[in-house]
């Protein structure tokens, strides 16, 4: 049984200017101990995603209109909230994009550190430091001893994104979501950070969802690679089939519009047009109005995901009929 | 670009001769007294060409942004002197440098909080024609209509708010006010960072377009070396406010000299599986160093694999290596 099966999720936003379909049909799965990488563009719903599995969706105006989110055997939207507060923070943790907005100012980190232990952990506050000191030695904080007491302003941003794994993962979580960690950081910090994250799960043997739209990053990190436009999976494969063989316009797309795959003085491609605005969302595929291959049956219903090899899926109705030329 | 013809003479439009930027940090309450300086930008000697796109690299904190806003006056630099078209900013009169200011215009990395929230974009392009009388009230209208059509904006979105657009329109009403002046330079401070890459290619190709047709220089401040590496002709790679590399842009990044820049390039995650999987990667260890007492000697030497003792006894200069590059390493003959 894989450890996250998610299934329909339909997260919306009903607001004054309408209902924004954030998050509109998605379903997937996490085996233990695997990486899965979701890529997509600002407004495609994956952080989204993350937000719903974590309960961290404000309603409203959020509403989670359908779907299942089950860990290990428990529907995380359907059980009690004491159920959900122990597999959430605990067996399944999550670390934000801006490590300079998510911790809190006021406190020393060693109090950050410790507080999903002692919420979690049934340990003494001196047995939770000397965990927390080993934690924050393991992401490689130098002289964790002293700085532990220190607050976040006295960080630098690699630093403190270091601070922010080390409380996701002293509970030692099955599940770390990680969305777009290393976003606000350099590359150096970036490399550090991600080699960081690949060794710890390697020694936990714990999953990640690694959220980001550096397609870059997830080919160096995941096992497999989803996909995301408008709320939606558009293709799912392991890694190495998505960059060889991608098969979905818009990943094509996407990897055609990364500037070093391209050479030197001649325009970049791009994807004509705008990512579409999902409160006015269209009956058909809501990539055809920017898809080169586009034509009338695009327009018609929204294309399913479907498996068109194993392992790979995607949601072209027009690859699947042939209509497109699979190594064009 | 590569492929075109040299061009005639070409004329150094922008001139940086040991450019220092040191801010003063205070103790005390009622006596103040300076214990020290942040040397954010610490002797750059830098030369850029008409119509050239030069990319300037580096970590956050390296001085990028300081050195950008010290090349546009609006942060006056400590010593050393900036010179536009023969004239030094730091004496010019406040006249002479309120016409200099047309012909040094900037972009900000933030569209969104670049762009005044409370005016529409007829206001904000027109703006500026105004203030530097380029054009009477009449004739504002043609010009703001043709600005728009310039960066791809249909003229008739000129009563819009700023919000009423995305990211990358929002990136295009700062070019076009940046070009409303009909400058000579711009300096872009990671004009793309905050858009997604679909997004980010259109900005990129404007840009590239319009260096081209209006023979503009472009300073392009990024960290994402794969960007800068397609749309700059040369690039300078930044460490802690020095200049550590220099040189075109796809000789440095291809085949980079300095270890930091060697470190810099091997950090950028390659989109390929097979290739990312198989590569070895110098992961830096730690942060950079602090501004504030930077180390001595090389700055970059407790994080170079490297370093030697003698790293630490005198800042190395940048010197030439290769065609039309320098580096400032002392080892750079010694490395692998």
């Amino acid at each position: 049984m894989p450890l996250l099966t998610v299934t329909d999720l339909r997260t919306h936003f009903h607001t004054r200017n309408g209902v924004y379909r954030a998050v509109d049909g998605v379903s997937f799965h996490v085996e233990r101990g695997e990486t899965l990488g979701v890529v997509g563009e600002s407004g495609s719903g994956k952080s989204v995603t993350c937000y719903t599995i974590m309960g961290l969706v404000p309603q409203p105006p959020g509403r989670i209109e359908s779907g299942s989110v089950v860990f290990d055997g428990v529907d995380l939207l359907r059980c009690s909230p004491k159920v959900a507060r122990s597999v959430r923070g605990k067996r399944v943790s999550m670390i934000f994009q801006d490590p300079m907005t998510s911790l809190n100012p006021y406190l020393r980190i060693s109090e950050q550190v410790i507080e999903p232990l002692l919420i979690h952990g049934n340990v003494s506050r001196k047995d939770a430091l000397g965990r927390a000191l080993a934690m924050m030695e393991a992401v490689g904080i130098n002289d964790a001893a002293h700085r532990i007491h220190f607050y976040p302003h006295e960080f630098s941003g690699g630093m403190r994104q270091r601070v922010m794994i080390a409380m996701a993962l002293i509970t030692r979580p099955e599940l770390l979501i990680a969305d777009e960690p290393t976003t606000a950081l350099d590359v150096t910090v970036q490399a550090q950070i991600l080699e960081l994250i690949r060794r710890l799960q390697h020694e936990l043997g714990m999953a990640v969802i690694y959220v980001t739209h550096d397609l870059g990053v997830v080919a160096g990190l995941c096992d497999r690679v989803q996909v995301m436009y408008a709320g939606r999976i558009v293709e799912r494969a392991d890694a190495h089939a998505l960059f060889r063989s991608p098969l979905h316009p818009y990943t094509r797309a996407l990897q055609r519009s990364i500037p070093s795959l391209q050479p030197k003085g001649r325009e970049l491609f791009t994807i004509p047009g705008l990512p579409p605005d999902v409160s006015k969302l269209l009956p058909g595929c809501a990539f055809a109005p920017r898809c080169g291959f586009a034509d009338d049956a695009c327009n018609g219903a929204v294309p399913e995901l479907a498996e068109a090899a194993p392992g790979h899926s995607h949601a072209c109705i027009r690859m699947r009929a042939g209509e497109i030329d699979r190594d064009a | 670009m590569p492929d075109e013809p040299p061009r005639a003479v070409p004329e150094n439009i922008l001139e940086l001769r040991d450019v220092r930027t040191h801010f003063p940090i205070h103790r005390g309450f009622l006596v103040k007294r300076q214990t020290g300086a942040v040397r954010a930008v610490d002797g750059v000697t830098l030369s850029v060409r008409q119509g050239e796109v030069l990319g300037l690299v580096g970590e956050s904190g390296c001085g990028k942004s300081t050195l950008a806003r010290t090349i546009l006056h609006l942060i006056p630099a400590t010593s050393g002197a900036v010179i536009l078209n023969g004239r030094n900013l730091g004496q010019a009169s406040r006249t002479q440098l309120l016409a200099c200011r047309r012909d040094l215009q900037m972009v900000f990395q933030d569209p969104y909080a670049s762009l005044n929230p409370r005016m529409t974009v007829r206001a904000m392009l027109a703006e500026p024609l105004l203030a530097h009388r380029i054009c009477g009230k009449k004739d504002v209208q043609g010009r703001v209509d043709e600005l728009m059509r310039i960066v791809g904006l249909a003229p008739r979105f000129a009563r819009k708010y700023p919000h009423e657009f995305s990211g990358g329109q929002r990136q295009r009403i700062a070019i076009a006010r940046a070009l409303a002046l009909r400058p000579k330079i711009i300096v872009a401070d990671e004009p793309v960072s905050a858009l997604d890459v679909s997004i980010q290619a259109q900005i990129l190709n404007l840009l590239s377009h319009l260096c081209r047709e209006m023979h503009l220089a472009l300073i392009f401040i990024a960290h994402d070396l794969s960007v800068v590496r397609h749309i700059s002709d040369r690039v300078a790679v930044m460490y802690l406010g020095k200049i550590v590399e220099l040189g075109p842009a796809e000789d440095v990044i291809d085949r980079p000299r300095h270890p930091y820049t060697r470190a810099l390039v091997s950090a950028i995650p390659v989109p390929d599986p097979e290739v990312e999987r198989a590569r070895q990667r110098i992961v830096l260890q730690g942060d950079p160093p602090s501004p504030i007492n930077p180390p001595p000697g090389c700055a970059f030497h407790p994080r170079c694999p490297y370093a030697i003792a003698r790293c630490r006894e005198a800042v190395p200069p940048l010197v030439p290596c290769g065609p039309s590059r320098e580096a400032a390493c002392i080892r750079l003959d010694e490395l692998p």
